[in-house]
């Protein structure tokens, strides 16, 4: 301990004085001209003859200016009925949209009825699918709230197929923070935005 | 000489550690973050250069740690011309030593600027040129459909690379290449696209049930980690390049935003861990997950790892988000840089781009880490987010 305080003693001083040292190296060029290296010019001498760098003619970053669609990646990547298949409700169970708490894919106990109309609705027509959409307030980065989303529907899948709904008929899809029903940045707007809703999906052609 | 002031401070913090256990770690990592990422700027002085040319030179050398001033101020001299073509040099005036004399013909005059500004940087700290690179992003109305745009990374010369009219997300370069990954509802479904830039060429390499999203490509450009939910949860996979090969390497509640360690063996990512926002790392293969500690900044999110595999930056949320960059190896406490998010690491490791601003109308800007010296980016039409850095 005594040693410690010892070295302190010393070693503090001397930080002080590398530090006012060290600041005045930076301030003030030091008065003693520096040997000159061969290659070395001040600021004010002739510059020798720059050397020159060709720079290729850029290629711009898009070579193709019209995009042709996608070709469409292997069907067998997507399990399941395709949504393009479908045409999409959105309308018919609206009033069925539930609502989570912050932050949370919890679907609370009085969501029950919701649920239950939803799976009423299915029952009836066996040719219908369900996408479930999961949605979130803007609190949270974005790509956060896209699995946060997407973790809201799988709940609600979950929670339909306790209620009798084949999994197999639901599709989810998160749309993150991407699709807000309230623009505003109050609690009233987020609790709205926090919600996932049911879109009702009807065969585009006579099934198949 | 600053080494040394270094060395004697921390032998001072030492001794005084003796005396306090609990002093010990507030100070020495208060010196260490505060000493890294508090870095005075280098000043440097720009003579000669004017216009669109000086913009440029201004813009590149901020953003790399340097700041513009007068000759008498400056440590660095830079002397150019403009006649058509950009001719210039740099001295050490503290040296009495040219570092460069070059001129520049060929491309434009954008181009040759940040050039100069490349062999400025890279004459005096030995760093990777970042001049010639590009990034993506995404840019939407305000919120809802937009676009994947590409530009030159200080976001000149912006232009859209999709026109499907429908939400995309989080563009990834392919290393080397032009080319991205990135996240289209095109199909309806959150799925991730392929598209060779030089071709037009593209193609959906993950489209499953449920999320696919978060690409991020492996620098050896071999293998694609991502987000898919088709087995319940959104989760870490990873795939070849071409979406075959896929594999599960994450079972958590719910994970987002993966990115690869320079070396190609971890993975780090967002996920949740006991009910908590965290960030944690497994083997690119599959294997045990590690938490990446991030002590003192709440719900981090999007992390990526810098090119010299020191640094993960991500964004942190604690009122505001923020850009916060922490040791990979723990070795340093996280620091938060400014306000922002996505941030998305240089091939200099020391400049990030990232986007802030109100919601729905976010604008990219460049971070110089060290300095904390931050320049917005060229505007392009929308709210712009979620920039990539190529490299």
């Amino acid at each position: 301990m005594k040693l410690n305080r010892i070295v302190l003693s010393i070693a503090l001083p001397l930080a002080v004085i590398i530090a006012t040292s060290g600041c005045k190296t930076h301030s003030t060029p030091p008065k003693t001209p520096l040997p000159q290296h061969p290659a070395a010019t001040g600021p004010t001498t002739e510059p020798p003859l720059p050397d020159t760098k060709p720079l290729m003619p850029e290629a711009p970053p898009v070579s193709t200016p019209v995009i042709p669609p996608y070709t469409s990646g292997p069907i067998t990547t997507a399990s399941g009925w395709q949504l393009v298949d479908y045409n999409q409700d959105p309308a018919k169970l609206a009033a069925y949209t539930v609502h989570f708490k912050f932050d949370s894919a919890v679907v609370e106990d009085k969501e029950q009825a919701s649920l239950a109309s939803v799976s009423d609705a299915l029952k009836s027509d066996a040719n219908a699918k369900l996408l479930v959409e999961g949605h979130c307030d803007e609190r949270g980065t974005e790509e956060y709230n896209r699995s946060l989303g997407e973790r809201r529907a799988l709940a609600l899948r979950e929670a339909l197929a306790k209620v009798g709904v084949d999994p197999e008929r639901i599709r989810t899809v998160s749309y993150g923070k991407d699709k807000p029903v309230d623009p505003g940045h109050d609690e009233s707007a987020w609790s709205k935005n926090r919600r996932g809703e049911f879109i009702w999906c009807t065969p585009k052609s006579p099934t198949p | 000489m600053k080494k040394n002031i270094l060395i004697v401070l921390t032998v001072a913090i030492a001794l005084f550690a003796d005396h306090d256990a609990s002093a010990q770690t507030t100070g020495e990592i208060g010196i260490t973050k505060e000493g890294l990422f508090a870095q005075k700027p280098i000043p440097i002085s720009v003579q000669g250069v004017s216009g669109e040319a000086a913009k440029v030179l201004n813009f590149d050398l901020t953003v790399q740690g340097f700041i513009l001033t007068t000759p008498d101020a400056a440590q660095y001299i830079v002397t150019g011309s403009i006649g058509g073509n950009i001719t210039g040099s740099l001295t050490d005036k503290f040296a009495h030593k040219m570092l460069l004399s070059r001129s520049y013909n060929g491309a434009s005059l954008r181009r040759q600027a940040h050039a100069f500004a490349d062999d400025i940087v890279g004459a005096i700290r030995n760093t990777k040129p970042i001049g010639g690179t590009k990034i993506a992003f995404k840019s939407q109305p305000s919120f809802g459909s937009g676009e994947i745009y590409v530009a030159d990374f200080d976001g000149y010369g912006a232009q859209p690379v999709t026109s499907d009219g429908s939400i995309v997300a989080k563009p990834a370069w392919v290393p080397g290449h032009m080319a991205l990954y990135y996240t289209s509802y095109a199909r309806s479904n959150p799925d991730i696209f392929y598209h060779s830039l030089s071709s037009g060429q593209r193609r959906v390499i993950a489209g499953y049930s449920g999320l696919n999203t978060g690409a991020a490509v492996s620098p050896d450009g071999s293998k694609v980690a991502m987000i898919l939910s088709k087995s319940g949860s959104p989760n870490v996979w990873v795939c070849n390049a071409d979406g075959s090969n896929l594999k599960r390497v994450t079972t958590g509640i719910e994970d987002s935003s993966p990115c690869w360690s320079p070396d190609g063996e971890w993975i780090c990512f967002a996920t949740k861990m006991n009910s908590r926002r965290v960030l944690a790392k497994v083997p690119a293969g599959g294997g045990e997950v590690q938490r990446v500690p991030t002590p003192g900044t709440a719900n981090p999110t999007e992390p990526d790892w810098s090119p010299d595999g020191k640094w993960i930056a991500y964004t942190c949320q604690m009122g505001e988000f923020s850009i916060c960059a922490v040791a990979a190896d723990g070795s340093a406490a996280p620091v938060v840089l400014v306000s922002g998010q996505n941030p998305s690491w240089s091939p200099n490791s020391r400049t990030l781009i990232y986007n802030h601003g109100p919601a729905g109308r976010q604008t990219m800007a460049a971070l110089d880490v060290f300095t904390r010296q931050s320049r917005d980016c060229q505007h392009a039409p929308g709210s712009n987010a979620q920039p990539a850095w190529g490299h």
